[in-house]
């Protein structure tokens, strides 16, 4: 039997099996429009590949890393010393998840200012939105993890901002903490949540994602007539593009892991006071330098109560985008969209860097 | 029947509210009377506000006699009522004793004061010169002052323990006032630059010495010769040891000798001891050992390790802090530092039995950490460089990759444009 013979006959017999000619009849149809806000499409690929390093990253800590009080800091001391490259993996988990949530947030931005969160793709925003809820639950219960003084009183202020929530806060500080304060029940919980909980549901909620995003193709911008459009295979011309950004991304990790190793701190000593200048990862920042603004009374309600109620009712109307004022024009919706975009993007530069600065 | 039974209630309450009102302290006629007259006695009514014994419920009357409660001077400050006016200064101390050594009246107030400082104040050199009838040494009053006195704890306080070596040196500081007793009157500007000074001042160490400490208070008095190495030991428990084995223990407490501890290291004015006071011309050993004796070779030998292990120490700490700037790992290295900083302490502490080999011990010890440190910074220095070359390496690589996809690209691309262009013919 020919050579080429045989490989159709396997071929035939696995597409029989696996239906394999429909994926790459899929992607030889599926194209990315070509216009001045292309670049735009790379962040959701980084931030998948982010993701990526995320997973192989983290599964290689496991290898090492014991989440009790007693062992998770040596633990990660005994890795970043001993182990050989264990200071890199560390290092290249710590520095990912950092920019995975700078991607994830650009990758936000970049559907607000395109508006491709408009119809028919308003499942499609939700998801992407549950997904940067997710990563910010991922950043928070892996910060706890290497148990040093920093990670625990960053602990101990986020999840006292948790407990002041009305009605249901102080019942779910407690679940976090597995207790009335931080210690080794909120150690074994935020791991579980790291390594089992939040995967799961991520995974899958990525997977719906990109469905959604296969199922209505890439979004073109409002204003841009699609008729005139150019455009690109997604393969091989796109997904070579995303495989050199990718490359390049893997270049600013290893430069970061290397120039600036993430550091490891002080064993958590929950007897000790709070290290001076305690503040949260950069990404919880403008909400806590805006809670310390408030004042401790307004009017008859507490000060700190009332800005987190004013974070949940403004996250509830941003998660709502695609839904504001459905009966008007297009036209207005889009530009009060870009407008509170806008708003959006300054008020998070400008208060998470006086939050690092004050 | 609602009407009788709310005016019932209504005055069984106010009758309970009239009951638990604090009770009205009685009339103090010495205040009002003596805050009004324009005279010397204007002094202590203005004072006495502050006072701890008016804080604890006692009055002017409980000290000086008389009658609180009546209006006038006649019966108020009568002898039939016990009235003793302003005691002689002779007097104070048994004046104040009367309450201050008297067990039953102090458990009243402060039952876990000592209730002997009038026996111990006989027994000091103000006590015995005031009881031969010199009324310039200090009484109870000019050190806790009068009519204003605050507890020790109260950072106002004059004998609170950052006043008391400026108490002490209102009176010891005053030439004039010492003149008769011809002892010097430098000691505050001494202690001001001790290290003792410091550590009360910077440190924030209030269990730091003063005055009292070494010369004790009510029974204030300079430690004698012999004595000195057991004042300074009830702190320096661990240096009076070893002190007590050296052959220097002998010779300072002699007859001939000086005084002790303070022989090397002087009394008001210690200073922050170095390995200079070891070795050299300008060092303590050199005023009784001549250059080149076997005595003051040994001191400058130890001198030289004690300083070759702080150097080694600090040549640690310095490539260790340099890796860590770097954000190397290297607290593992910096804790066991700890351990060799330890041997350094205790090297200098060893030095006081004068012994080589007591001192050589830690030495050697410290030595090995510093070692062993200084080559954990050292390897983390070379991982450091490790990295950047690995990284270097690892960005040339992408790099490459990078162009070689861009050339894939293009490859493709003007094959599908080629393509197409022949499609179009």
């Amino acid at each position: 039997m020919p050579a080429t013979e045989l490989k159709e006959k396997t071929l035939d017999w696995l597409d029989e099996r696996t239906g394999w000619r429909l994926v790459r009849d899929l992607m030889d149809h599926k194209v990315v429009p070509q216009h001045a806000g292309t670049a735009w499409y790379y962040f959701g690929g980084i931030t998948l590949f982010l993701v990526g390093i995320q997973l192989i990253t983290g599964i290689l800590l496991l290898l090492y890393y014991r989440p009790t009080v007693a062992e998770a800091f040596d633990s990660v001391r005994f890795l970043m010393t001993r182990v050989e490259f264990g200071w890199l993996i560390r290092s290249i988990h710590s520095w990912s998840a950092n920019l995975l949530i700078l991607c994830a947030f650009i990758h936000m931005f970049s559907v607000v200012f395109t508006h491709a969160y408009r119809r028919p793709r308003e499942l499609t925003w939700l998801s992407g939105i549950l997904l940067l809820g997710l990563m910010l639950g991922f950043g928070f219960s892996g910060y706890l993890l290497p148990w040093n003084q920093i990670s625990y009183f960053a602990t101990k202020v986020g999840t006292d901002v948790a407990a002041s929530m009305p009605v249901a806060g102080p019942a779910i500080a407690r679940f976090l903490r597995g207790g009335e304060d931080v210690g080794g029940a909120t150690l074994t919980r935020f791991f579980d949540f790291h390594v089992i909980i939040l995967p799961l549901v991520t995974f899958g909620l990525i997977g719906v994602h990109l469905l959604l995003v296969q199922k209505h193709g890439m979004s073109v911008p409002s204003g841009i007539p699609p008729a005139k459009l150019a455009q690109m295979k997604f393969f091989p011309n796109f997904f070579l593009r995303e495989l050199m950004v990718w490359y390049g991304v893997l270049a600013v990790l290893g430069t970061l892991a290397a120039i600036f190793p993430w550091e490891l701190g002080e064993k958590a000593d929950p007897f000790s006071s709070a290290p001076a200048g305690i503040r949260p990862e950069w990404y919880f920042l403008a909400q806590f330098y805006t809670l310390k603004l408030i004042p401790s009374h307004v009017w008859f309600f507490e000060g700190e109560l009332l800005g987190i109620l004013g974070f949940g009712v403004l996250a509830a109307v941003w998660v709502l985008l695609p839904f504001w004022g459905a009966a008007g024009t297009d036209e207005k919706r889009h530009r009060w969209a870009t407008g509170a975009g806008v708003f959006l993007v300054c008020y998070l530069i400008t208060f998470t860097i006086l939050g690092y600065v004050k | 029947m609602r009407a009788p039974a709310i005016v019932l209630l209504s005055c069984s309450s106010l009758g309970a509210a009239l009951a638990a009102q604090p009770a009205v302290p009685p009339p103090d006629s010495c205040v009002t009377c003596h805050t009004a007259v324009d005279d010397a006695t204007k002094g202590p009514a203005a004072l006495i506000k502050n006072d701890v014994h008016i804080a604890r419920g006692l009055s002017c009357a409980d000290c000086h006699g008389g009658d609180r409660t009546s209006d006038d001077p006649d019966v108020s400050m009568s002898k039939a009522k016990g009235f003793k006016g302003k005691p002689a200064r002779t007097e104070i101390p048994k004046f104040c004793a009367n309450c201050h050594s008297n067990p039953d009246t102090m458990r009243k107030f402060a039952p876990r004061q000592r209730v002997d400082q009038y026996e111990l104040y006989q027994t000091s050199v103000h006590g015995k010169r005031l009881a031969a009838g010199d009324t310039n040494v200090a009484t109870c009053i000019d050190c806790h002052s009068v009519h204003d006195i605050r507890p020790v704890k109260d950072a106002l306080s004059p004998v609170h323990p950052l006043h008391v070596a400026e108490t002490c040196s209102r009176c010891h500081s005053d030439r004039q006032k010492m003149a008769p007793y011809r002892i010097p009157t430098n000691q505050f500007q001494q202690y001001l630059t001790s290290v003792h000074w410091t550590a009360m001042t910077k440190r924030g160490d209030l269990s730091a010495p003063s005055c009292a400490s070494c010369h004790g208070n009510h029974g204030a008095k300079p430690p004698q010769v012999e004595s000195v190495a057991e004042v300074c030991g009830t702190c320096h428990v661990l240096f009076a040891q070893l002190y007590d084995k050296s052959v220097h223990k002998a010779v300072f407490s002699g007859a001939g000798g000086g005084g002790g501890c303070m022989v090397c290291h002087s009394n008001h004015g210690v200073q922050y001891p170095s390995t200079k006071m070891l070795a050299g011309s300008a060092s303590v050993c050199a005023g009784c050992h001549e250059a080149g004796s076997s005595p003051a070779n040994t001191a400058t030998q130890m001198a030289n390790w004690i300083d070759g292990l702080d150097g080694a120490i600090q040549q640690s700490e310095t490539v260790l802090a340099r890796a860590e700037k770097f954000g190397m790992e290297v607290s593992e290295a910096q804790v066991r530092l700890i351990d060799a900083r330890e041997n350094l302490v205790k090297s200098r502490l060893a030095l006081h039995s004068m012994r080589s080999d007591d001192v050589r011990q830690p030495i050697d010890a410290g030595m090995a950490i510093a070692k062993e440190t200084l080559q954990a910074g050292q390897a983390a220095l070379r991982e450091k460089d490790f990295r950047r070359y690995g990284l270097a390496v690892s960005v040339i690589l992408i790099a490459i990759a990078i162009l070689a996809i861009r050339s894939l690209i293009r490859r493709i691309e003007a094959n599908g444009a080629q393509a197409a262009q022949e499609r179009t013919l």
